[in-house]
């Protein structure tokens, strides 16, 4: 056993891009949530995103140009959702289920032609003097961008929720839909932007899984990340930064499990995986102590004749 | 006991119905534990599937059902070929063991095959292949090639045929170079490509120039590529599209003729139940193309030990062997019998850490 094998700055490093498409897939579905829109979806959206940003990059050889199609992507399964549960008011739940039924497969239709690519590489922004700060360079302003933008699409969201008048409009859909419809906003229409944007993150998640973290196409290879967003959202009661927080602590404890492990620390391998999880959920939960509440319309379908 | 009953009558009325139509056709399922595009180890099971169905045309139907978790749903998916009279079933992954055996039970006229276990029944087979064999091929051209000498391992569960890989690796690595040490990290999984190419990153940080590894997808090796230099070896699979470099070689499953063979013993009524284990001379395991990566004698000797495996003259696991808390395992030239390897729950003497349990 070597602590001193493990290099804290990399590790940093790894966990923050670990975590990324986490948070991604998390915040989107955190907006969904608080519209009052319950999309089980999430995982079907990430594996579409995955495999449109992995082919529209690798054909244009842009990697922006495939974040740009995985959230077009996403987005367009999510319009899926939005038929099935806005339009024709079928069950959430179910129709969630489906999405992310139909995505795995669908997906895997798509990449038939794309296993075993190399996609472009984005490469990692270095800025000049603060990229190479000792310690503090590495960790944070050597990254890819879309790591940033997770990080800027959370305060943006943060800030959104808590201080404009779209997000109160947002808030008030998703807490009382009949009261929102009432006061003459458009619920549907909200809810509808709404899954929309959820669809979008999702896929920007998924491919960020096959641009940059692994980088490659594999069938089902968000191997579940989207259904710990799902928990993410909940443990996370509804709020931005402890989304955040959950991510990276989720994303953190897995990659320093493996470290631990690769340096031969003498911990039990079977506590060391189920780390990720118990921790993730210990803190959210404790946290979560000041009473927090899920959305009240969350789940609920909404009919303007009621 | 009800529902057991309820499932057995329901079974025995579809098998009447269906036998009485549909005699001609034999119907094969497989349960597969990741998808069949995974580029590993559900993608050679496919393909042998695909040659069940080559070779026998229309007097065979195929069924799978791809990802199916190794627990309580297997069951249900199994007991649901057996009901749609599936006549021989194929379930290929360790974690299948139990259910198979549960849901065979309550199907005695269907026939069953489970790929690298070891509990039989009347109805129920076990088939595996020696991929030591492959490894010892592996370790001996990793021990050449790693200049940090450490290299790394990704395990997926803690069962005796990944043991055995992970020992014969190091043995013959060992032999070529004694200054090499593995890193060994458990990922907890067959099929997750974030967290298998995180797992392959983490030791790449950590000083390992050569990845081993015994889960199914080809995103280690797409890590190794990223990472630069760093050696790689196809698992289950070819995994040619990372060839020349980094990876250098591969065990390659080769389900095939197996599974033909088997599909035309339960046509003739011949089926009974065996314990197969098959390597490098029957052409169950395989090594994928050495390529130029690797320095000409090296792939000389590396082809030299194949050779020999596969005529019988070379056991990987020859004496002296000691364990890893340095008991004596085996003499020297003694060889190791089948049933310590099928059991294999021990590193050998050099390995560091323990074998999770």
């Amino acid at each position: 056993m070597d602590l001193g094998e493990i290099n804290p700055v990399l590790l940093v490093a790894s966990l923050m891009v670990a975590a990324t498409p986490l948070l991604l897939a998390a915040i989107g579905e955190l907006v969904v949530e608080k519209a009052g829109v319950l999309n089980l979806g999430v995982e079907g959206m990430m594996i579409v995103g995955a495999i449109s940003g992995f082919a529209i990059s690798v054909e244009t050889g842009s990697p922006w140009l495939g974040f740009v199609a995985a959230a077009i992507g996403g987005a367009v399964l999510s319009l899926l959702f939005v038929l099935l549960t806005q339009v024709a008011l079928a069950n959430q739940v179910a129709s969630g289920l489906a999405l992310t039924l139909f995505g795995l497969g669908f997906s895997a239709l798509l990449g038939q032609s794309y296993v075993g690519i190399k996609p472009p590489s984005m490469g990692d922004i270095h800025i000049p003097v603060i990229s190479d700060i000792p310690v503090i360079g590495p960790i944070l302003f050597q990254h890819d961008p879309i790591l940033y933008v997770g990080i800027a699409l959370t305060a943006a969201v943060w800030a959104t929720l808590k201080y404009t008048r779209v997000g109160l409009i947002l808030r008030a859909v998703g807490e009382n839909h009949d009261a929102a419809h009432a006061l003459g906003y458009k619920v549907i229409k909200i809810r509808i932007m709404a899954i929309l944007f959820g669809g979008a993150c999702a896929g920007l998640g998924g491919a960020y899984i096959s641009l940059i973290r692994v980088p490659q196409w594999t069938e089902g290879m968000t191997a579940g990340v989207g259904w710990i967003a799902l928990a993410l959202v909940v443990f996370a009661s509804w709020k931005p930064w402890r989304a955040l927080l959950g991510a990276y602590l989720f994303g953190g404890i897995t990659v320093l499990q493996l470290n631990l492990q690769a340096a031969g620390v003498a911990i039990p391998v079977e506590y060391l995986a189920m780390s990720p999880y118990i921790i993730t959920i210990l803190v959210l939960v404790i946290l979560s102590a000041d009473k927090s509440s899920a959305p009240a319309s969350l789940g609920r379908t909404f009919h303007a004749s009621h | 006991m009800k529902f057991t009953t309820l499932l057995a009558s329901a079974a025995m009325a579809l098998g009447l119905a269906s036998g009485a139509m549909a005699q001609d056709k034999t119907k094969v399922g497989f349960v597969y534990v990741g998808p069949v595009g995974d580029g590993g180890w559900t993608y050679e099971h496919n393909k042998g599937r695909l040659a069940v169905e080559e070779h026998f045309g229309d007097k065979v139907e195929t069924v799978f059902v791809e990802s199916v978790p190794e627990g309580p749903d297997a069951e249900r998916v199994m007991t649901q070929m057996a009901l749609e009279g599936a006549d021989l079933i194929f379930t290929t992954s360790f974690g299948y063991m139990d259910p198979t055996i549960n849901v065979a039970k309550k199907f005695p006229d269907v026939k069953f095959e489970h790929a690298t276990g070891y509990k039989t029944a009347d109805n129920v087979s076990v088939y595996s292949a020696r991929f030591y064999e492959g490894r010892a091929v592996q370790g001996h051209i990793a021990g050449k090639m790693t200049k940090s000498n450490i290299i790394g391992y990704i395990g997926s569960y803690p069962i005796p045929e990944v043991i055995r890989g992970i020992n014969s690796a190091y043995i013959h690595a060992k032999k070529v170079n004694p200054d090499v040490e593995f890193k060994i990290v458990w990922a907890y999984t067959w099929f997750d490509p974030a967290k298998e190419a995180d797992a392959a990153t983490v030791l790449i940080e950590q000083g390992a120039d050569v990845i081993l590894q015994h889960t199914d997808s080809t995103a280690p090796q797409a890590a190794a590529q990223e990472a630069g230099n760093v050696v790689t070896f196809g698992q289950a699979s070819d995994m040619s599209e990372y060839a020349p470099f980094p990876r250098v070689s591969s065990i390659i499953d080769n389900w095939a003729p197996y599974y033909i063979a088997r599909t035309q013993a339960v046509m003739d009524g011949s089926w009974a139940t065996v314990n197969t284990w098959d390597g490098i001379a029957q052409g169950m395991v395989e090594i994928g193309e050495i390529s130029d990566a690797v320095p000409a004698d090296v792939k000389e000797e590396a082809l030299a030990m194949k050779a020999a495996m596969a005529a019988g003259e070379y056991h990987p696991f020859t004496g002296p062997l000691k364990k890893q808390d340095g008991s004596d395992w085996l003499a020297d030239g003694e060889v190791a019998d089948d049933g310590t390897l099928a059991g294999m729950n021990f590193y050998v003497e050099g390995l560091e850490g323990e074998i999770p349990q």
